[in-house]
């Protein structure tokens, strides 16, 4: 029993972040109609906005110590942020929170990043075949994603959770199991509560405000809005923008349980892809749902006890769900009519 | 038969081909193992420009049977002999199955849920590759031939060194090498075994171009609806151009493994499929001679940029200033060596964004406003792929 509740746990955090990924390519896609094979990129780019956060907090002060000598007999090299230079103790818990200031950091410019993108190359393919806009956003990806290469090496870069928030609890204990039976890191946990909060607040922003009806409507008849006289263009741009900006935050957050690497988006994205399908195109509800589903499906098939039944099965349960869900609901479970249907 | 232009193309493409040692000798590219695989992708190309090309349906998991073409080979390379043509024959089957079955399951949706399922099988099967078949692929390490294999129909081997590939008793890596005004030809077995089989399967695609199936297909990607209102199943027929292409992937998988008795899972990763359409949108989807042209391209710039170092480019801008040579070098670094995925990234937005007709398009483009004025053709081809 404990075993299971543990793997519903570990499901929890993959699955939000398939969810927030799903959410954003969704979004993009419901809005804008078009399929973004970048968006992994703008998750790697999150990440990677956190690399940087941090590269700047600890950009050091070097001095040297003359008295004492380093193991090759030169002055020891003693490295001081400045940030902790100049205003002591808050520099030094800066750095330690250096993730969630990379979020404050993050939602500006992959939001920046994602209204450049669609003003600057997807704009042009509206009118264009769907093989299109997936090639060139492919084409995209892999330039996005080679840039990031050139600057920060292939190895993955660790990153570290703020020290309150590392460490695991025993969550067992809390819902009545054993002691020592059920433990989960912090961060993980802070990770789902981080995006249920974000999953929760693009909901809220669609349904309760105005801003969010004319999307609405918009995904609903695009052409109806327009001829309202509202300029939806100019929405659905920003709602591009918002979309780069959750997932970019998703990738922030997720630094500290996967060290960042530059291909990190490409692999989450074929799995996006399969959550999104699942869920159903353009249905905001179906990506959630299938998100955590998905996630939680592959940390139970990751089991010990199931793997000895079916070898291999947490390798591929994810693909194999999605065929069978595309073969018996081709619409994905929460999909409607009509969605990309040419 | 064929038709009189087509047989010139015919005649031209096979000379072109079969003299590549000596045309692209002075290119730098003279050498077996680049012309080989110029060959391989060309087969490679031209089987996914019958799917693609011809039904519009953007596959993203080609790459799968070119891993499977690989695995099959290098399995009768070990089990029965080192001639490779049971290889070929096996993974030409095996990969028609399997394109059969994924064919099957995939091609009940279209436009790009068709792609997302390709992609989401040819992913599995990279991930099967990697886990569970381990016994079958030998995981990450690859699947290699080894002295203690059993080679049923061969001769036992004492040499104690491992056989070579071959052909009825001629090697693949046979090498024939001349010196003709100062440049250095090499003429290989292996290189005119793909390149034969590169003709070949040229010929069998301008077939199906100029048959009524290839006509169906071509309706298919025009308006599939309109078809379906007519009262024609597409299903047989997209179906039938899935496995093809499917086949010659398998094929061209076949002869990497005969040039190279080696197959290993990245093979089938899905960016590999990327590259695959990458080589028919370049070249010009669509069209006879464009995907072999995009394939070639490819892989010459690939050697040649990869060859690139700093010494290189110092060298080209030698003449400048020395800050402007720094800079000039500072630019152009990430884009040689090691970043040619960054290039090639690159290319691929350029050419879809401004060519998505590709090369032969571009040739086109440059034919009408400089040869004759010609009308209509070029025009007609730019129909919508949906």
């Amino acid at each position: 029993m404990d075993a299971i509740f543990l793997q519903v746990l570990n499901g929890l955090d993959k699955g939000s972040a398939y969810a927030l990924i799903a959410l954003g390519l969704t979004l993009i896609f419901g809005t804008l109609g078009v399929v973004n094979f970048a968006h992994g990129a703008l998750f790697m780019l999150g990440a990677f906005c956190a690399v940087i956060m941090r590269k700047i907090l600890t950009l050091s002060h070097v001095s040297l110590d003359p008295e004492k000598t380093n193991f090759l007999g030169k002055p020891l090299e003693i490295r001081t942020p400045y940030v902790e230079l100049w205003w002591g103790d808050v520099g030094t818990w800066m750095i330690d929170y250096s993730v969630l200031i990379a979020i404050l950091f993050a939602i500006p410019v992959m939001g920046v990043m994602g209204i450049v993108m669609e003003r600057g190359l997807i704009k042009h393919f509206y009118h264009r075949p769907h093989a299109d806009q997936i090639l060139m956003t492919f084409g995209l990806a892999i330039v996005l994603q080679e840039i990031i290469k050139a600057f920060f090496g292939a190895n993955p870069i660790p990153q570290s959770a703020p020290d309150s928030m590392s460490g695991a609890m025993d969550i067992g204990v809390l819902f009545g199991f054993a002691e020592y039976a059920v433990i989960y890191p912090y961060w993980r946990l802070v990770y789902f509560v981080f995006a249920a909060v974000v999953i929760g607040g693009v909901f809220a922003f669609l349904r309760f405000t105005t801003f969010g009806m004319i999307v609405r409507a918009g995904m609903a008849d695009r052409e109806t809005v327009g001829l309202l006289g509202i300029d939806i263009d100019r929405r659905f741009t920003i709602m591009f923008g918002l979309a780069a900006a959750v997932t970019g935050v998703a990738g922030v957050m997720y630094t500290p349980i996967l060290p960042p690497n530059y291909h990190m988006g490409m692999d989450f994205l074929v799995l996006c892809f399969v959550v999104v399908v699942v869920g159903g195109m353009g249905s905001l509800p179906g990506a959630i749902l299938a998100g955590f589903m998905l996630g939680m499906l592959e940390s139970f098939s990751s089991m010990n006890e199931v793997k000895a039944i079916i070898p291999g099965i947490d390798q591929i349960i994810i693909y194999l769900v999605a065929m069978i869900v595309l073969l018996v609901r081709p619409r994905g479970l929460m999909g409607k009519a009509g969605m990309m249907e040419d | 038969m064929l038709k009189y232009n087509d047989k010139v193309l015919m005649i031209v493409f096979a000379i072109l081909v079969l003299t590549g040692p000596v045309i692209l000798a002075p290119f730098g590219a003279g050498y077996p193992d680049l012309l080989q695989r110029f060959a391989i992708f060309g087969i490679l190309a031209v089987g996914y420009n019958i799917l693609f090309g011809l039904t519009g349906y953007l596959s993203f998991g080609h790459a799968a049977f070119l891993g499977v073409g690989s695995y099959s080979t290098v399995w009768m390379f070990k089990l029965l002999t080192m001639n490779i043509i049971p290889g070929m024959i096996l993974a030409i089957i095996m990969s028609g199955l399997f394109a059969l079955l994924i064919g099957f399951i995939t091609l009940r949706r279209s436009g790009i849920y068709f792609s997302i399922l390709t992609l989401a099988f040819a992913q599995m099967s990279y991930s099967l590759a990697y886990s569970v078949l381990t016994p079958i692929t030998n995981g990450e390490t690859g699947l290699q031939i080894r002295l203690a294999d059993a080679r049923i129909l061969d001769p036992k081997n004492e040499s104690g060194s491992l056989p070579s590939t071959n052909l009825f008793g001629f090697e693949m890596n046979d090498t024939w090498r001349t010196t003709f005004m100062g440049m250095d030809l090499q003429f290989n077995v292996g290189f005119y075994v793909c390149a034969v089989i590169l003709i070949a399967a040229f010929y069998v695609s301008i077939r199906i171009f100029r048959s009524p199936f290839g006509l169906m297909l071509r309706a298919v990607k025009t308006n599939q609806n309109r078809l379906m209102y007519t009262g024609i199943n597409t299903k047989p027929y997209t179906l039938a151009a899935f496995v093809i292409s499917g086949m010659y992937a398998g094929l061209a998988g076949a002869l990497l493994a005969s040039m190279d008795p080696l197959a290993g899972a990245e093979r089938m990763q899905w960016t590999e499929s990327g590259s695959i359409v990458l080589m028919v949108i370049l070249g010009g989807a669509g069209t006879l001679l464009g995907p072999v042209l995009g394939a070639g391209v490819i892989k010459y710039f690939e050697a040649i940029f990869s060859r690139i170092n700093d010494n290189v480019l110092h060298g080209w801008f030698d003449f400048l200033p020395g800050f402007l040579e720094t800079f000039m070098v500072w630019i152009i670094h990430p884009f040689v060596g090691k970043g040619w995925s960054l290039t090639l990234g690159a290319v691929f937005m350029i050419i879809v964004i401004f060519l998505p007709g590709g090369l032969m398009e571009g040739a086109n483009r440059i034919n009408k406003r400089f040869g004759k004025q010609k009308r209509g053709s070029a025009d007609n081809a730019k129909a919508p792929a949906e």
